[in-house]
């Protein structure tokens, strides 16, 4: 990771955020990221606003989940800069210099996120309810009690209440994604990252996941980034669909916009064999 | 002094003697072992019952009960009623009997990977019994077990030393016996120890190599 | 008849040592494999060399021959050990290695999507390794691990020629002063797999348990080590 020679200043956090700082919640920074010789991002900048919904679309090895990645400390990055609510990711500031970040800073920085994975990734040696509770009182030291009352709280939510004592094993596969969902929101993130969670269910169980991130999507704090082939349902939820083709932005727009009338000629053939009726 | 190398250098022909036989040994034991595994393993999938079941305990009393008992049988115990072994015989069929167990796990493994579709085109095409199993089954099985098989030969190479319990003049006999006639047994066993490494260690990488060529070419 | 079962004390004491000494290296073995399997399985170079060479060491050598060598070479270097205690040592370090490749193995198989969950949920690199990899690893391990107790019963017999009174030994002594050979040994043949068969029920007790399957059949404890 290369440093970087000044440090811009950040405003010191307080109740009132100017419009610029909230429009820039989520930045990437000419960020570039390669796996060996390939070249996965190169160059790559982005801006998110605070308690907005990014749909993220496109062909496979675009790069859309290195970025969520990223985000998620599970990848690094080679060049550029991450900023998340004015602070870098993997950075550190030092004087006014920046320096790669320890895994003590990361620890920190990644409280605001949480991911939920295409292979819902749940814990098979603890019940549903373990699951969920063991990060709280493990990460974020909740006692037992509080951490087990939020927990019942999430699964009540998600409509799993009566599966808590539960193993993962017995579970289907849209019900192991609403646990997944419960695990991350028990540990209040402030961003929430879905990678592709519906593209290894059946079909029949892709609406039950949905439901919930329906449910999420009446909570204004919450920033999401939707990695997802399900392009009516990205539809519906996001306030802006981002195309994304071999690690660049073919086209940013609302989706009322990018899915009825997109202004690339790419974005277009792309939907086109998404989306049958696609003009 | 603890250590004479010159003694060490000196005792090196008589050690190599000594390795002559328990290569000999572990020949014999292992065409034994690839036999008995082979007909414990295609015994144990038989259709009659009573083959199978005696094909699974006859393999679990071999696995579950130490080789120096079985040694101990074959050569002090037999004599009792009437069957009398020389040593070397003694030794290899306690080496072939025990290491064969083992190898019918890997030959179960080896046969259960063959996939089912080949089964049901020899049944469809025809094939005998016995050409199903030497034409189709068998030569695709083998391969794959090689590295397996050859880990256990390894493993009966190195377990030979026991039989030195009963006096037969491979390596590590040798070593000891050494050892008693010039109270230096440090620099025997080490020696021999380090033969036993000479050999094992190369070829251990070898089935290593083997192993990963077959997981490659497999797709 | 009165002769044979006279020397059955003889037999229960030898057993009593067989035992203790299964037992104890047991204890080393599976430090030793936790520890090795570990450090192997971080990848760390100045800590895997110097572990590598002692788990080349233990395997490729037969225990008997490492006994032999310990048991001669050790008092030169000034370690002066009980028969007991060398055999522990030997016994504990050889089935030990094997079994860090064991844990190791075990600790690669636990999939890549469990680590990163954790990363997710914050977990430390530490906190992930005791709470998410290392639990999933030993239940993996549990099938293998069976195997190697038992072949570590299996290497307890090899101690009577370090001059410990163990189980064989007793036998054969037994064998000596009755003359009966075939009926000892062969009453010792059957104490082995009985103890064998013991640790198999015990290990897939426990497999049962922790994996909360109901189906795990015996016959899938046939697989070798």
């Amino acid at each position: 990771m290369t440093e970087m020679p000044a440090v811009p200043h950040s405003s010191p956090r307080s109740e009132t955020r100017t419009a610029k700082e909230l429009r820039q919640y989520i930045e990437f920074r000419s960020v570039g990221k390669s796996y060996g010789p390939v070249d996965i991002l190169k160059d790559f900048s982005l801006n998110i606003a605070k308690g907005q919904r990014v749909s993220l679309i496109g062909p496979s090895g675009s790069g859309k989940t290195t970025i969520l990645r990223i985000l998620m400390t599970l990848e690094s990055i080679q060049s550029g800069s991450v900023w998340i609510d004015g602070k870098p990711l993997w950075h550190e500031v030092r004087g006014d210099q920046l320096h790669p970040a320890s895994e003590k800073y990361l620890h920190e920085r990644r409280r605001r996120l949480g991911m939920v994975f295409q292979s819902f990734n749940l814990f098979p040696h603890l019940t549903v309810l373990e699951n969920i509770t063991q990060p709280q009182r493990l990460n974020l030291k909740r006692p037992r009690r509080d951490a087990e009352d939020r927990a019942m709280e999430l699964l009540e939510m998600v409509g799993l209440a009566h599966k808590a004592r539960a193993w993962p094993e017995e579970l289907s596969g849209g019900q192991k994604q609403r646990v997944a969902i419960a695990r991350t929101l028990g540990m209040d993130p402030e961003i929430l990252l879905f990678d592709e969670i519906t593209s290894a269910l059946d079909p029949e169980l892709v609406d039950e996941v949905l439901n919930v991130l329906r449910r999420l999507s009446e909570r204004p704090d919450l920033t999401m980034l939707l990695v997802t082939h399900e392009m009516s349902f990205a539809r519906e939820f996001s306030d802006r669909v981002i195309f994304m083709e071999s690690g660049k932005i073919i086209e940013d727009a609302p989706p009322e916009r990018l899915f009825v009338n997109p202004a690339q000629e790419r974005t277009r053939q792309f939907l086109r064999k998404i989306l049958p009726h696609t003009r | 002094m603890i250590w004479n190398t010159d003694f060490a250098i000196s005792i090196l022909p008589k050690l190599l003697k000594g390795l002559l036989i328990t290569l000999q040994a572990t020949a014999g034991g292992t065409l034994l072992a690839l036999v008995l595994g082979l007909v414990l393993a295609l015994s144990a999938r038989s259709g009659s019952v009573l083959l199978a079941r005696s094909a699974y305990g006859v393999t679990e009393l071999l696995r579950r009960t130490p080789l120096l008992v079985h040694l101990y049988l074959l050569f002090f115990a037999l004599p009792e009623i009437g069957i009398v072994l020389p040593r070397l015989t003694a030794g290899i069929l306690a080496l072939g009997l025990h290491t064969g167990s083992y190898m019918a796990a890997v030959y179960q493994s080896g046969i259960d990977a063959v996939p089912k579709g080949q089964w049901e085109a020899a049944q469809a095409l025809g094939y005998s019994r016995f050409d199903k199993w030497t034409r189709i089954i068998l030569p695709q099985a083998i391969p794959m077990m090689i590295p397996a098989l050859g880990n256990y030969v390894l493993l009966m190479f190195k377990e030979s030393a026991i039989l030195s319990v009963i006096a037969v003049p491979e390596a590590m006999q040798t070593a000891m016996s050494i050892g008693n006639q010039t109270y230096r047994y440090f620099e025997a066993v080490t020696v021999v120890g380090l033969l036993y490494l000479a050999i094992s260690l190369p070829v251990a990488a070898a089935l290593r190599a083997l192993e990963t060529r077959l997981a490659v070419t497999r797709q | 008849m009165e002769k044979f079962l006279s020397y059955v004390p003889l037999l229960i004491e030898g057993l009593k040592v067989t035992l203790a000494i299964f037992t104890c290296a047991l204890v080393v073995a599976t430090l030793f494999a936790i520890v090795a399997g570990t450090v192997r399985f971080s990848g760390s170079r100045w800590l895997s060399r110097p572990v590598a060479a002692l788990v080349e060491f233990f395997r490729g050598t037969s225990c008997f021959v490492q006994l032999f060598w310990c048991f001669y070479a050790l008092p030169l270097f000034g370690l002066t050990l009980t028969p007991f205690m060398t055999s522990v040592i030997v016994l504990g370090l050889n089935v030990g290695s094997f079994g860090s490749e064991v844990v190791r193995g075990a600790l690669e198989a636990v999939p890549k999507g469990q680590i990163e969950a954790a990363r997710a949920l914050n977990y430390s690199p530490l906190k992930s390794f005791l709470h998410i990899l290392m639990p999933q690893a030993m239940r993996i391990a549990i099938r293998p691990a069976a195997n190697l107790m038992v072949d570590l019963l299996k290497l307890t017999p090899l101690t009577s020629l370090v001059t410990v009174n163990e189980l064989t030994r007793n036998a054969m002594v037994m064998r000596n002063q009755t003359g009966s050979t075939l009926g000892t040994l062969l009453c010792i043949f059957a104490v082995y797999f009985l103890l064998s068969s013991l640790i198999y029920f015990v290990m897939n007790r426990l497999e049962v348990h922790f994996i909360h399957r109901k189906a795990v059949r015996a016959a899938s404890t046939r697989v070798a080590a």
